[in-house]
């Protein structure tokens, strides 16, 4: 906990995310028609670091094992898809449903939040016989509640409220990336008070040890409905605005490979850190959806950038390799970090061999770079990352733990 | 009866190849205590290897080449993505597990371009038979008998080998099993093995009958297997088998079963077949809240 007051810390983060708002509000309007790669991936990468952030609630702070929160995230979708179509699209939307059978609709805001109520409310109904079940037990039986909910959206005879398996369509959504960002941020301020609170301290005594938590008065029963239903409750937001992004809604994508990316999310930003969640969405959106997106694509480079591209990645790569090399002969200090540099040198090994075929063959063709060949690169650095910083990017620290003073540090380290 | 006959035929078919798939979980389970996420994909890349081989190889080499390269990637997998994780926290294994899988159906999708493959027709289960009223593939009578001789097989394996033994042991407690001298990386790899293997029989089985590949092929599968494992009590292989069975009939019945209601004079007609996926996850919930453990689990006590 936090036994050492650390103003600086809270105060460069304060200033790190207004100065980030203030970029966002300034820039959008202003920004040239190129940047918007970049507020699609603002836009995605802050409904999944809610989404994250909701789910690292449950699995990091309160122990609790799910992996329902894509079915929650459906919930969420289609209460906002039905409840906002305006009346005069219904019948387009609805057309082999006769119009369907809502004939209103809410304003956005009111249907955001029925979204997160609507899946808590559907929380509470699963939880109540699944929360008794232990960890992976417990996975497995919220993993079995997302699909059951998937295929009851899709069935037919619901069709006038769902819209059966068609997409849901014509809902108003938020234009400007702003907007999202605002609405997760207030969430994620919720979550972040939630976990300060008294509430908090439950759900993470109960994550160390039920017994002991039980022994101390926590009514484990009521606090770990409470988590599952808050974590569902911003699952559901998430979804809404999953929905708003997509400017659809369908079923068939809230499928358990959806909830898998989110735990994937969690994991590579540290479980137990709210900060690590949010910046571990925004850079995996970015990598997935912008940065690697070259990879995708056939490239046929002239000859001068040929010889450009082969200098460039040669240099780089036989530097890395000769680094990794001169790391496993020369290990520093005693660490036990041998795997990493040993796959470090395969890697770029790896690369350089690629290269080599590319510059002999003489082709202006760049080998492998074709649709998908980014998703394999993405799942490989995922993979990395995985295998040798199971901590995750930010372990269980925050951002303002970044910014501590290094004497601070120390005293710290003392108080433990 | 001769309404159900052709959905309960297939049900009991394809909960064989569910089982195949199941033991590989259920072993994994029993001795790391790992969710193998990764186990549907490599039952999936069977399949993509299997059509990629079998276009350049006649069948009688592709075939053994497939079992032996699938196990050996099974085994790659352990060693490179799990083996460096044994003294991390339970959740990082299953996050690598999930990754590997990631790792397989990207590279898949790669190969593939994200098409799907027509899988090679195998001579003698491809082709069809009629049973009663039924009209079917020799594959689906083959598997329930070939599953029951592979396990009865594993069985044997367990219970009167070494390895089987040291599997045992490593599985009830792997700290004293260690102190006994049992190699516990070998058993784990063997493990591996034997689960891997197992899923290549069941991909062969399983895409003769639907014959399109896709790099998303081995999640659904993967997902209902390991539910049967759960279902019979996770740890336990006759309990993977029945749970598997019981698994596949009650999927396939529910597809059919506004024809089979209609054979019977009630028409119902509202679209249950959307559940056949579904009456999966829900027996699986019902199970868990009767029996937390799964039919032929054991009950674990907990130490304060």
């Amino acid at each position: 906990m936090k036994t050492i007051e650390n103003k600086r810390g809270m105060l460069i983060t304060a200033i790190i995310i207004v100065a980030f708002y203030l970029f966002v509000a300034i820039s959008e309007p202003l920004a040239p028609s190129n940047w918007s790669m970049l507020f699609t991936v603002l836009k995605k990468g802050s409904i999944y670091a809610l989404i994250a952030v909701s789910m690292n609630l449950l699995n990091g702070f309160t122990g609790l094992f799910s992996l329902g929160q894509a079915g929650f995230m459906l919930l969420g979708a289609y209460t906002y898809g039905i409840l906002t179509i305006p009346v005069a699209d219904r019948a387009s939307v609805y057309q082999y449903f006769d119009g369907g059978v809502v004939q209103f609709a809410l304003p956005m805001i009111v249907a955001v939040i029925l979204a997160g109520l609507v899946a808590a409310f559907f929380a509470y109904l699963i939880g109540l016989p699944v929360l008794r079940l232990k960890s992976d037990y417990l996975a497995i039986a919220t993993l079995g509640f997302a699909e059951i909910i998937r295929a009851v959206f899709q069935w037919n005879v619901l069709g006038p409220i769902t819209n059966g398996s068609n997409l849901l369509r014509k809902f108003p959504y938020f234009t400007s990336t702003l907007s999202y960002l605002i609405v997760v941020g207030i969430c994620v301020a919720a979550i972040l008070l939630l976990i300060n609170s008294s509430y908090g301290r439950a759900f993470k005594a109960i994550r160390e040890d039920e017994v002991a938590a039980e022994a101390m008065g926590i009514n484990l029963a009521k606090h770990k409905m409470l988590a599952f239903c808050i974590s569902s409750f911003f699952a559901g937001i998430g979804g809404a605005l999953l929905a708003m992004y997509q400017t659809s809604v369908q079923a068939s994508i809230f499928k358990s490979a959806m909830t898998y990316e989110i735990l994937l999310i969690v994991v590579i930003g540290g479980i137990g850190s709210i900060s690590g969640s949010v910046i571990a969405s925004f850079l995996y959106i970015a990598c997935s959806e912008w940065w690697l997106r070259f990879l995708d694509n056939e490239t046929i480079l002239s000859t001068a950038g040929r010889t450009r591209f082969i200098v460039v990645m040669a240099v780089i790569f036989v530097a890395l390799l000769a680094m990794m090399i001169f790391r496993i002969v020369k290990p520093k200090n005693k660490e036990k970090k041998r795997g990493r540099y040993i796959t470090g040198g395969v890697v770029s090994a790896g690369v350089l061999v690629w290269l080599a075929i590319f510059a002999a063959t003489g082709a202006t063709k760049v080998p492998l770079l074709r649709n998908g060949f980014r998703m394999v690169v993405f799942s490989v650095i995922i993979m990395i990352i995985v295998l040798f910083f199971s901590q995750g990017l930010m372990g269980t620290k925050e951002l303002p733990d970044l910014f501590r003073k290094r004497a601070k540090k120390a005293e710290k380290e003392a108080a433990k | 009866m001769s309404a159900v006959l052709p959905y309960l035929l297939s049900g009991i078919s394809v909960g064989g190849q569910y089982a195949l798939i199941a033991i590989g979980y259920t072993m994994v389970y029993g001795i790391l205590r790992l969710i193998n996420f990764a186990h549907g994909d490599v039952f999936m890349v069977a399949g993509v290897m299997m059509v990629y081989l079998s276009a350049s190889l006649p069948l009688y080499i592709s075939m053994p080449l497939v079992l032996i390269l699938t196990v050996l990637i099974g085994f790659a997998i352990e060693r490179v993505a799990y083996k460096p994780l044994r003294s991390a926290p339970r959740m990082s294994v299953m996050i690598s597990a999930i990754g590997v899988s990631y790792l397989l159906q990207n590279l898949c999708a790669y190969i593939t371009g994200g098409l799907a493959q027509q899988y090679p027709t195998v001579p003698g289960i491809s082709n069809t038979v009629t049973i009663g009223n039924a009209t079917t593939k020799v594959v689906t009578i083959v598997t329930p008998f070939l599953v029951i001789a592979l396990v009865v097989a594993l069985v044997l394996l367990i219970n009167h080998t070494k390895i089987g033994m040291a599997m045992r042991a490593v599985a009830k407690d792997y700290d004293t099993a260690q102190l006994m001298g049992i190699k516990y990386n070998a058993v784990i790899s063997a493990t591996f093995v034997i689960g891997s293997f197992l899923a290549a029989v069941g991909s062969v089985l399983y895409f003769t009958n639907y014959t399109a590949v896709t790099y998303t092929s081995g999640a659904m599968p993967g997902l209902k297997a390991f539910v049967a494992a759960v279902f019979g009590g996770i740890g336990s292989i006759p309990g993977a088998v029945i749970g598997a069975f019981i698994i596949g009939i009650s999927e396939n019945i529910m597809k059919g079963l506004e024809a089979i209601l209609g054979a019977m004079g009630l028409s119902v007609n509202v679209g249950l077949a959307t559940f056949s996926d579904a009456v999966t996850f829900a027996l699986l919930i019902i199970i868990l809240v009767v029996k937390p453990t799964g039919l032929f689990g054991e009950k674990a006590t907990e130490k304060v």
